[in-house]
């Protein structure tokens, strides 16, 4: 069973704004291909404030789909369309506590409607943009389709580089056999075979620095969350690069601070946006290493 | 706890007779059956009584056919790899479009070492072409898997007329029953299927133990290697334990053929006509006519599976359904897909799976909630006009798909 937060549930079965919207002067249709689910959007704008006076939806779709349905409307009701545009999946996804990653598509779906809404009521006819595909990467949620599309955009060639180029399979790595059958088919089109040892397109860094520009950029991201460290009485140093590991050093109050691995990871992410690859954080003492690595 | 269970296709509760035979057996009889002294022996003689309670539910001929596997999964994978690796100048299987993923993905992953594998369709019923399973048999197939009853809609094949012609050709003949042991008399001496898998926790057993039934006689090539248990065609030490539970599962499930047949499928009759009547836009999906006594697979149209599902957990009611979004897969069920379901109904799929254990009390509450359920949810369905679906509903919703 799928693990819905609280407020997906209550938005589930207790919808706000279910039902068809009589006079309705924006409705938006769409469906997402991925599970079925489809959903119509129905607004009632003013036409001279621009604001949306009322929000109603019909869903054919699942727990989750009629959640991110009801919160959207909920979001929406009051806004402007340009306020309401501003509304991302990911905000629906937020407002109902988190959506699980296989179950994202449907705040896409709510997110798509409000486009498609905004451009009926507008006399614009909204046109999608972008296309979903079977869920590889549980750990990211990166599907199928993003990962053949980065690999033929950028001739990867193995596992590693998909995991630098999209984060995928830089989790617990059970999908690592799905991105090799990804790879295989894709380099199969462009006349070569995949080769599972294969050395990564970009062997040191992905970023394309030297070490020592690495190790300052590196230094200057610790350095940027230092300032929350010391408020909470605590440090960090780096104490070495090796490759795509980096070792560092909690003191104060952060050693041994029953927060110290979601810290980690907090640091760990912003670092890989930074340098943009996938890096490993870890700390050197032994009690917060056992910690880190059950994050 | 309390609820009503109705998903015993997905797995059943462990008899609490299962329980009492088995706990013995993690404690005062704990000794491994392959030692020498009596701390085994006596495991040895259960594990020994368990085999030939199993035969007598299988109505194989001999208890030595009975083989002990962790699961029906494995049971299947060492069906067919076995029978590739005993015959290797057979490059070919054929299975059906409907198959459990424990055959269907394995026989994918075998396409890609070579193996050429013919999947039969199946028409809105889910009922096989035996013509088109003629014309596929030739001196290139090795195997021929089918299972029994299928796990979505109950619907039968007809494996023991299937098996003969498997072996008019040649090729072996396997059955994944873990849907049909336990619900249907057997009589495996009389027929000439050479495997079949069977599931300890469909029928009142725990999780974690199967056995692959082997005629006597079949070329048989083992997966797991390594010690003499199973007399060498599965190695690994004895789950003694749960082997003793399936044992007496498969006692009591001999001694309730009779009501799962008559009584158990009384209450699905009930259940299914019940519904039906309350729900209008509602259908039976596969074979009713031809199917396992315990099952009924209801297609709701215009609304989706997992938000039935929900709803009815929420009134304690248990079951499962076809629709993507219960497994995170990106289409419907495969069977109900086959079988010609449209979208918009196929989504909307619920199965309904009873045991022995149910109540008539159970199924007049499951009777009285489900059209609520319904109603309810196709209120918000853009397919749905008041009281029935909106007049072409195809083209009153037709979205914008991404």
């Amino acid at each position: 069973m799928w693990d819905y937060s609280d407020k997906v549930k209550e938005h589930f079965f207790q919808p706000r704004n279910a039902g068809v919207l009589a006079d309705a002067n924006g409705v938006g249709d769409v469906g997402s291909i991925s599970c079925g689910d489809a959903l119509r959007l129905m607004l009632k704008v003013e036409p001279e404030t621009d604001i949306i006076l009322d929000a109603h939806f019909q869903t054919f779709g699942c727990g989750s789909a009629i959640a991110s349905s009801s919160a959207l409307t909920e979001m929406i009701k009051g806004k402007t369309l340009d306020e309401a545009l501003k509304v991302s999946n990911q905000d629906i996804a937020d407002y109902l506590d988190g959506l699980p990653p296989e179950k994202m598509h449907c705040s896409v779906m709510g997110r798509e409607a409000l486009q498609a809404a905004v451009a009926n009521y507008r006399g614009e006819v909204w046109a999608d943009d972008h296309e979903e595909g079977a869920l590889v990467c549980k750990c990211f949620a990166i599907d199928a389709v993003l990962i053949e599309d980065t690999i033929r955009a950028n001739n990867l060639s193995s596992v590693q580089d998909v995991t630098n180029y999209t984060k995928a399979g830089g989790g617990c790595s059970s999908c690592h056999e799905g991105i090799e059958e990804i790879l295989a088919k894709v380099m199969t089109e462009r006349g070569e075979s995949f080769k599972p040892g294969a050395a990564p397109k970009e062997e040191v860094s992905a970023s394309g620095m030297t070490n020592l520009q690495r190790i300052r950029k590196i230094e200057a991201v610790l350095e940027s969350v230092r300032p929350q460290l010391r408020r909470d009485g605590g440090d960090i140093e780096l104490v070495d690069v090796d490759g795509k590991t980096i070792y560092v050093n909690m003191t104060g109050a952060c050693a041994g601070c029953q927060m110290e691995a979601l810290t980690l990871q907090g640091i760990q992410q912003k670092l890989m946006e930074e340098l943009k690859e996938f890096i490993k954080i870890v700390p050197t003492k032994v009690s917060s290493l056992t910690r880190a690595m059950k994050g | 706890m309390t609820g009503i269970y109705f998903d015993n296709n997905a797995t059943t509760r462990v008899d609490p007779a299962v329980v009492e035979a088995m706990l013995p057996y993690f404690t005062e009889q704990f000794g491994n059956p392959s030692s020498m002294h009596s701390f085994g022996n006596k495991v040895g003689l259960a594990i020994k009584k368990a085999r030939m309670q199993v035969q007598e539910l299988l109505g194989a001929e001999f208890d030595s056919e009975i083989i002990f596997t962790s699961c029906g999964t494995e049971s299947d994978s060492t069906a067919l790899i076995s029978a590739l690796k005993a015959q290797p100048e057979r490059k070919e299987i054929i299975t059906t479009t409907v198959e459990h993923p424990a055959i269907l993905t394995l026989c994918t992953w075998l396409e890609k070492d070579g193996y050429k594998v013919h999947y039969l369709k199946v028409d809105g019923k889910g009922r096989l072409d035996l013509d088109e399973y003629k014309k596929l048999l030739s001196d290139q197939v090795a195997v021929v898997s089918v299972m029994w009853a299928n796990n979505e809609t109950g619907t039968f094949f007809p494996v023991v007329e299937m098996a003969e012609l498997a072996h008019a050709a040649g090729a072996m003949f396997h059955t994944d029953a873990v849907q049909a042991v336990g619900k249907v008399p057997l009589n495996l001496k009389d027929t000439k299927i050479d495997m079949l898998s069977v599931s300890g926790h469909k029928l009142h057993a725990p999780k974690g133990i199967g056995v692959l039934y082997l005629k006597r006689g079949v070329r048989f090539r083992p997966l797991l290697r390594g010690g003499h248990q199973e007399r060498g065609r599965r190695a690994g030490t004895e789950n003694t334990t749960s082997i003793v539970g399936l044992g007496k599962a498969a006692e009591m499930a001999m001694e309730a053929m009779a009501y799962e047949n008559t009584e158990v499928a009384r209450l699905r009759d009930k259940l299914e006509v019940g519904i039906l009547a309350k729900v209008p836009r509602s259908f039976v999906t596969g074979n009713p006519d031809d199917r396992l006594p315990n099952t009924s697979n209801i297609a709701f149209e215009f609304i989706e599976g997992e938000a039935i599902l929900l709803l009815l957990n929420k009134f304690g009611i248990a079951a499962s359904s076809g629709s993507a979004c219960t497994s995170g897969s990106l289409e419907p069920s495969h069977v109900m897909r086959a079988m010609g379901i449209p979208y918009t109904a196929a989504h909307g799929t619920v199965r309904f799976s009873l045991s022995r254990y149910s109540t008539e009390a159970e199924v007049d509450r499951v009777i009285q909630v489900v059209p609520e359920i319904i109603a309810q949810l196709r209120k918000l369905s853009p397919y749905w006009d008041g009281d029935g679906p909106a007049a072409e509903p195809e083209k009153a919703f037709a979205p914008t798909y991404a």
